[in-house]
């Protein structure tokens, strides 16, 4: 049975209209024109208890409008929506100890204090009493390297630091459903790295169940089997980053290194030409040719080496984003 | 209260307790810069001793307060202001501002309980700035010395609780309507002025004039400042008046503040975070 289920799911705000200058500015006073802008149209997916989803889309597609509804924060215009057995927006203290929601842009820990005193007012919110708190402060803090930043103050720790103790004080009460928008924003790779291999390990300790929003495909490809492409507003993907990349772009890319050196016209009839440089060269060809182009390549041309690979899915997905527009 | 709770509420305010000490200086200087009842009371002595029995410590009456009256009112005028001072629309409306108010949202705690903590710990915390003022003002003025009966302290402390919380009340109704508009503090600034001057601030409210006197005691104003005052400093007052108005107010402005956050919480909802 799925613990995130979604059908038709639908967000529209209204917001205001105002034209530029003076002029725009006194129109505006005197007589508001209003607009609704669909930020999500009829989403549906279901998540089964201890998936790790990860939710991709460009700016502005929806995502975070769909994780705060999926938390309870804002009302949907339209659907159905269910989460750990609960209508998120009645926002029900049962429902509010079983989800939490990380923003990376966002700190709920107390920046004049240390994190320490941030997750003592936690434990005390969610009812955790002072011994099972420090176990689960220990544990957690170990599987994400925290130790003596947790007596130091918020505004003293680098961003990585922040990040890990916001993410320790948002799991303390050991929810079962995690949403996480952008939580290794801005960190350094090493940072980056650390994050991914906990939500990975707590996924594995604690089955709970993730959706993750991220900006680095190094995280969605590294955690998430499946992925939700949110792109305008409505659903265009769901399934694995493979599944995906199939359809996003039905090609294997294709590298050759030369033993010299040819014209970008000599590659037309192969297929599409990415890139040529002196010797080493790139081409996507799609799946139903490549064998007969791959054989006619190394027939009529001097190949040292050849290489038949996926293309990077964060090449795909950013040529679908940049073109605004889905095959 | 159960013992979840005791302890919930022990956490949160040694958590903003620790944090108003990290800005000691800051809350020193706000102490500081509610001398206003001194200046008053400099003013206010002028014009009694020129009035009055040329300014001895019991003469004149043409205010219809003598000197000693005057400087144990307005020092009791201070230590009210001191602890009834409210600041939860600035607190929430950049709380809204910064979306910080998102995750408090949540978490299985009603929001206004951190702003409720948060001003307990600031007055924890104002406290010995406010007894090291009281303590130079009776240097300088040893013969207003006095000590309240433990009736009158009482009675005092009880009045100062009630105006805090209307104070608190009537400020967080305000707060709530950052839900609407985001700058909600104007409206604060707004009520500022009938505060000073209907709350007995600026002058006590025996030296209004009758009409005057009688319209400002149907606001809430004097329940919060001048009531309190006068129980402190042993004046004339109606107890059963004055906590009979603040109760009143209280019953008004509680389920209001709570409708108006029910309703605020709802567009939030529906208009995004």
């Amino acid at each position: 049975m799925p613990i995130i289920h979604a059908e038709g799911l639908s967000k529209t705000y209204r917001v205001a209209d105002k034209q530029p200058g003076l002029a725009g500015t006194l129109r505006h006073f005197l007589r508001r024109r209003y607009r609704d802008v669909a930020a999500v149209r009829e989403v549906s997916f279901a998540i089964e208890p201890g998936e790790i989803v990860g939710f991709l889309g460009p700016n502005g597609a929806g995502k975070t409008t769909t994780m705060k509804m999926l938390s309870g924060l804002i009302h949907p215009s339209a659907g159905r929506l269910e989460v750990a057995g609960f209508l998120p927006q009645r926002r029900q203290p049962d429902f509010l100890r079983s989800i939490t929601l990380v923003m990376g842009q966002k700190q709920q820990l107390i920046w004049d204090l240390p994190p320490l005193d941030s997750l003592r007012v936690n434990a005390a919110v969610y009812g955790i009493d002072d011994t099972e708190a420090r176990r689960r402060i220990d544990e957690l803090a170990d599987m994400l390297e925290l130790g003596e930043e947790l007596t130091r103050p918020v505004r003293k720790l680098s961003l990585g630091q922040r990040m890990k103790a916001e993410l320790l004080a948002a799991l303390l009460h050991r929810p079962a459903v995690l949403f996480l928008d952008e939580p290794s924003l801005g960190l350094d790779v090493n940072a980056q790295a650390r994050v991914r291999s906990f939500l990975a390990d707590y996924n594995r300790r604690y089955g709970a169940t993730v959706l993750l929003t991220s900006h680095y495909l190094a995280d969605i490809t590294a955690l998430c089997p499946r992925v939700l492409l949110i792109h305008q507003g409505g659903l265009f993907h769901d399934g694995s980053l493979r599944e995906l990349s199939d359809r996003l772009v039905p090609c294997r890319q294709v590298r050759l290194e030369l033993r010299e050196p040819l014209p970008a016209a000599a590659f037309a009839s192969y297929g599409e030409l990415e890139s040529c440089d002196g010797r080493d060269v790139r081409l996507l060809i799609r799946r139903d040719r490549l064998t007969g182009s791959v054989a006619r390549l190394l027939a009529e041309l001097e190949v040292n080496d050849l290489e038949v690979s996926d293309p990077p899915i964060e090449e795909l997905i950013g040529r679908l984003f940049h073109q605004g527009a889905v095959p | 209260m159960s013992s979840g709770r005791l302890r919930l509420a022990r956490v949160l305010l040694g958590s903003q307790v620790a944090t108003m000490i990290e800005y000691r200086a800051e809350i020193a200087l706000w102490a500081l810069s509610g001398v206003l009842p001194f200046i008053m009371l400099g003013l206010w002595s002028q014009v009694e001793g020129s009035t009055g029995a040329a300014g001895g410590v019991d003469g004149g009456a043409g205010i219809g307060l003598d000197r000693l009256q005057l400087a144990r009112y307005f020092l009791s005028a201070f230590v009210v202001r001191q602890f009834t001072i409210a600041w939860v629309v600035f607190a929430f409306e950049e709380d809204s501002l910064q979306g910080r108010l998102s995750p408090y949202l949540l978490q299985p705690l009603p929001p206004l309980w951190r702003y409720v903590a948060a001003h307990l710990a600031e007055q924890a915390t104002r406290a010995p700035f406010v007894a090291a003022i009281a303590a130079l003002f009776f240097l300088l003025q040893p013969w207003a010395l006095w000590l309240p009966t433990p009736q009158r302290a009482g009675a005092a402390l009880l009045a100062t609780i009630l105006a805090f919380t209307m104070n608190f009340l009537l400020q967080s109704c305000i707060a709530c309507l950052c839900f609407w508009s985001e700058r909600a503090s104007a409206l604060e600034r707004l009520l500022s002025i009938p505060l000073l001057f209907l709350s007995g601030l600026v002058a006590p409210l025996e030296t209004f004039p009758p009409g005057v006197r009688a319209a400002a005691q149907w606001t809430p104003f004097p329940w919060m400042i001048h009531f309190p005052a006068q129980l402190l400093a042993g004046g004339s007052v109606s107890l059963a008046q004055g906590f009979a108005a603040m109760a009143a107010w209280i019953a008004v402005l509680l389920p209001l503040c709570l409708g108006l956050w029910r309703l605020g919480v709802r567009r939030y909802s529906a208009m995004g975070a």
